[in-house]
C-alpha cells in the first residue's frame, strides 16, 4: 500500500525530498501553534459555563474538576431570583434597539445627503463630523452629563433648563447623545456614494420627491451596510457601561451591565450565579455573530481599509 | 436656466433637512458639551449650589493632587505595555491566520469571540479565572509545578491581570483588521521579493511592515485613546485597588464627579486626561508617518 504513494510523489516532485518533509512539518507546526491559541481564547469562554452548570460543591474543589459530575440549572435561577436579571435584560434590549433604530434612520438619511446631494455646507459639515471623532469622551462626559439634566422643558425644567432633573434617569438620556453616532454618518455616505447618481437624475425626471428618492430607490440597496451598522450599534448598546451607570439612577431602569457588576459586587463568592450572569449578558451579541458572522466581518475590514 | 436653479435650491434644501436632526443632535452632544468642558473646569459646578468661577483653582489644586498623577503614572504603565503587545499579538494572529489552509475560518473565529464579550462579563469571567485559589489560571500554573500570585489583590500583579484581560478581549477585532489590511498587499511585491532573494523576515520588514502602515496607524490611535481612557475592567475586576494601582484617571473622575459631585474638578481633571490624549495621539501620527515610505 504504501509503496505506489512513494513512487508518485518520487515521480511527480522534482524538488528534493527535504522539501516536502520541510512542508508537512511547517504544516504540523501550524496546526499546534494555531489550535492552543484558539483553545487558550476559548478556555474562559468553556470555563464559565461549566462553573454555571457545576454543582456548588464542586465549583471550589481542588484539584479542578474539568467535567461536573450531574448538570444542574440552580445557578441560573439564582441569579434570575436574587437580582431581577429579566427586567435588565430587557431594559438593555430596548436601549441598544433604540440606539440601532435611531443610528439606522439619522445615519442614513444624513450619510445620503452629504454623499447625494449639492449643498454648501456639504463639505465643512462633514469634516466637522470627521474631526470630532477624535476627541476623546472622557472630555464630554461631564458636560452631556449637564445638558442632559439642563434641558429646557423636560423632565420639570423651565425654558432655561433649571428647576428640574432633565433627561436624567431616563432611557432617553442614553438614547439621544448616540441617537446619531458619527461613525453611523460615515459609514453610510462611504456606501452611498459607491452606488451610482444616475438613478436619482432617473427618478426626479419621473418627478419623485427627494424623500422618496431616498427611502425607496436608495435606502433598499444599503441592506448589508445597515446589517453591519446594526450589528456594530446594537453590541455598542448592549455592552456600554459607564453612561448608563451615570444617567440611571433608578434600579428598575439597570441595564443588564450594571446588574452583573453590581452582582459580582455584592456576591463576591457566588462564582456559579455570577458566571451564569456572565453568559447571559454575552449570549445575544453570541446569538447575533453567529447569525450573522458575515456582516460583523465585512464591518470590521471596512473600518480598517478606510480608516 | 432659472427652472435649473429652482431645483438645486430645492434639493439643497431637502439636504438641509436630511442632516439637520444628526446635526442637532451632533450640537447637543458634542459641540456644547466640548466648550462647556473648558468653561466648567474654570467653576466650581457641584450640581447642587450655585455655580462659580474660581480661575485657575481647579488646575492648582490638580497640581498638589498626588491620587491624580498615581493614576496617570498607572495608566501610563498600562498603556505603554497594553498598546505594544496588542499591536503585535495581532498582527502575529493576522498573519498566522492569513494562509489558506483548513479550518482557517474556525480559528480566527475563536480568536474572534473574545471581542464580543462586555467589559464587564469579560471582567467578571476574570475575576473567577483568577481566583487565586479555585481559579483556573493557577490551577493550570499548578499543573506545571508553579504556585500561582493571588492576581487580582497583589500590587505587583493587579495591573498586569488587567492587560492580560483587556489584550484577551481586544485582539480578536484587530487581527480582523490586520487580516483584511494583509489581503490588501498586492502579491507581486512578494512574488519579485522572492525572486530577488529576500528572506522572510526582509520580506516582513520592507514589505508586510510598511504596507500595513495605514492599519497599523488606525490599530493603534485606537489603542492608544481606549487605553487611556480605560475604567470598566478596572471598576470590575479590582474597584481600583490594591492600593489604588489599578486606578486610572477616568475612574477618578467617575468619582469625583459623579460621587462627590465635584464636577468642576473632574472637568479639570477631564480636560488635562484629554489633552494628554490627543498629545500621544498625535506622537503616534507622527512615528507612524515619519517612517521612510517604500519603494
Amino acid at each position: 500500500m504504501v509503496q505506489p504513494v512513494v513512487k508518485s510523489v518520487a515521480v511527480r516532485a522534482p524538488k528534493p525530498p527535504s522539501y516536502a518533509l520541510k512542508k508537512v512539518l511547517a504544516t504540523v507546526l501550524f496546526y499546534v501553534v494555531t489550535v492552543a491559541i484558539a483553545v487558550a481564547m476559548f478556555l474562559p469562554f468553556f470555563w464559565s459555563l461549566i462553573t454555571s452548570f457545576k454543582p456548588s460543591n464542586e465549583i471550589f474543589s481542588v484539584p479542578i474538576k474539568w467535567i461536573p459530575s450531574t448538570l444542574t440549572l440552580e445557578h441560573y435561577k439564582s441569579a434570575f431570583t436574587t437580582v431581577p436579571f429579566a427586567g435588565y435584560f430587557a431594559n438593555s434590549f430596548i436601549l441598544a434597539s433604540a440606539g440601532v433604530l435611531c443610528n439606522l434612520f439619522f445615519g442614513s438619511i444624513s450619510g445620503y445627503a452629504f454623499a447625494k446631494l449639492n449643498f454648501k455646507l456639504n463639505k465643512p459639515m462633514f469634516r466637522i463630523l470627521l474631526a470630532a471623532m477624535m476627541i476623546p469622551g472622557i472630555v464630554t462626559m461631564i458636560p452631556s452629563f449637564y445638558v442632559l439634566k439642563h434641558f429646557p422643558l423636560i423632565g420639570g425644567n423651565d425654558l432655561l433648563g433649571a428647576g428640574g432633573n432633565g433627561f436624567l434617569n431616563s432611557f432617553w438620556g442614553i438614547i439621544l447623545p448616540g441617537a446619531s453616532g458619527s461613525f453611523a454618518v460615515f459609514f453610510m455616505r462611504q456606501f452611498f456614494l459607491t452606488l451610482p447618481s444616475d438613478m436619482m437624475e432617473m427618478a426626479r425626471i419621473e418627478g419623485a420627491g427627494e424623500f422618496r428618492i431616498f427611502w425607496n430607490i436608495y435606502l433598499p440597496l444599503t441592506k448589508p451596510a445597515l446589517a453591519t451598522l446594526s450589528i456594530f450599534t446594537f453590541q455598542g448598546g448592549w455592552n456600554n457601561f459607564l453612561w448608563p451607570m451615570i444617567i440611571l439612577n433608578d434600579p428598575a431602569k439597570a441595564t443588564i451591565q450594571m446588574g452583573l457588576q453590581a452582582f459580582s459586587f455584592n456576591h463576591q463568592t457566588d462564582f456559579g450565579p455570577m458566571m451564569a450572569g456572565a453568559l447571559i449578558a454575552i449570549l445575544p451579541i453570541l446569538v447575533l455573530f453567529l447569525l450573522l458572522q458575515k456582516y460583523f466581518v465585512q464591518g470590521i475590514a471596512f473600518t480598517g481599509t478606510k480608516g | 436656466m432659472s427652472s435649473m436653479g429652482k431645483l438645486n435650491k430645492h434639493q439643497a434644501r431637502m439636504a438641509y433637512l436630511f442632516v439637520t436632526p444628526t446635526m442637532l443632535l451632533f450640537i447637543a452632544f458634542t459641540i456644547i458639551p466640548v466648550v462647556m468642558a473648558l468653561y466648567l473646569s474654570f467653576t466650581n459646578y457641584d450640581v447642587v449650589s450655585r455655580m462659580e468661577f474660581v480661575k485657575f483653582d481647579n488646575y492648582k489644586k490638580m497640581l498638589d493632587d498626588d491620587l491624580y498623577w498615581t493614576t496617570f503614572k498607572n495608566v501610563f504603565f498600562y498603556a505603554v505595555i497594553f498598546v505594544p503587545l496588542n499591536i503585535i499579538i495581532s498582527l502575529l494572529l493576522a498573519m498566522l491566520l492569513n494562509f489558506k489552509r483548513f479550518g482557517i475560518k474556525l480559528f480566527r473565529t475563536m480568536n474572534y469571540l473574545p471581542t464580543l464579550t462586555s467589559s464587564v462579563a469579560a471582567a467578571t469571567v476574570w475575576i473567577w479565572l483568577l481566583h487565586p485559589e479555585f481559579g483556573l489560571v493557577n490551577n493550570l500554573l499548578g499543573y506545571v509545578g508553579i504556585t500561582g500570585p493571588a492576581w487580582l489583590a497583589q500590587t505587583e500583579t493587579a495591573m498586569l491581570s488587567i492587560i492580560m484581560v483587556t489584550l484577551w478581549q481586544s485582539v480578536g477585532s484587530n487581527m480582523v483588521i490586520y487580516i483584511a489590511g494583509l489581503q490588501g498587499v498586492p502579491d507581486y511585491l512578494y512574488e519579485s521579493a522572492k525572486l530577488d532573494g529576500a528572506t522572510a523576515f526582509n520580506r516582513f520588514r520592507y514589505i508586510t511592515w510598511p504596507q500595513l502602515r495605514p492599519t497599523t496607524f488606525l490599530v493603534s490611535t485606537m489603542a492608544i485613546i481606549g487605553a487611556l481612557q480605560m475604567f470598566d475592567q478596572a471598576f470590575v475586576l479590582t474597584q481600583g485597588g490594591p492600593g489604588n494601582v489599578t486606578k486610572t484617571p477616568v475612574y477618578l473622575i467617575y468619582n469625583q464627579g459623579f460621587n462627590q459631585l465635584k464636577m468642576g474638578y473632574a472637568s479639570a481633571q477631564a480636560f488635562v486626561l484629554a489633552v494628554a490624549i490627543l498629545i500621544f495621539s498625535f506622537i503616534n501620527m507622527r512615528i507612524n508617518k515619519s517612517e521612510e515610505p517604500i519603494v
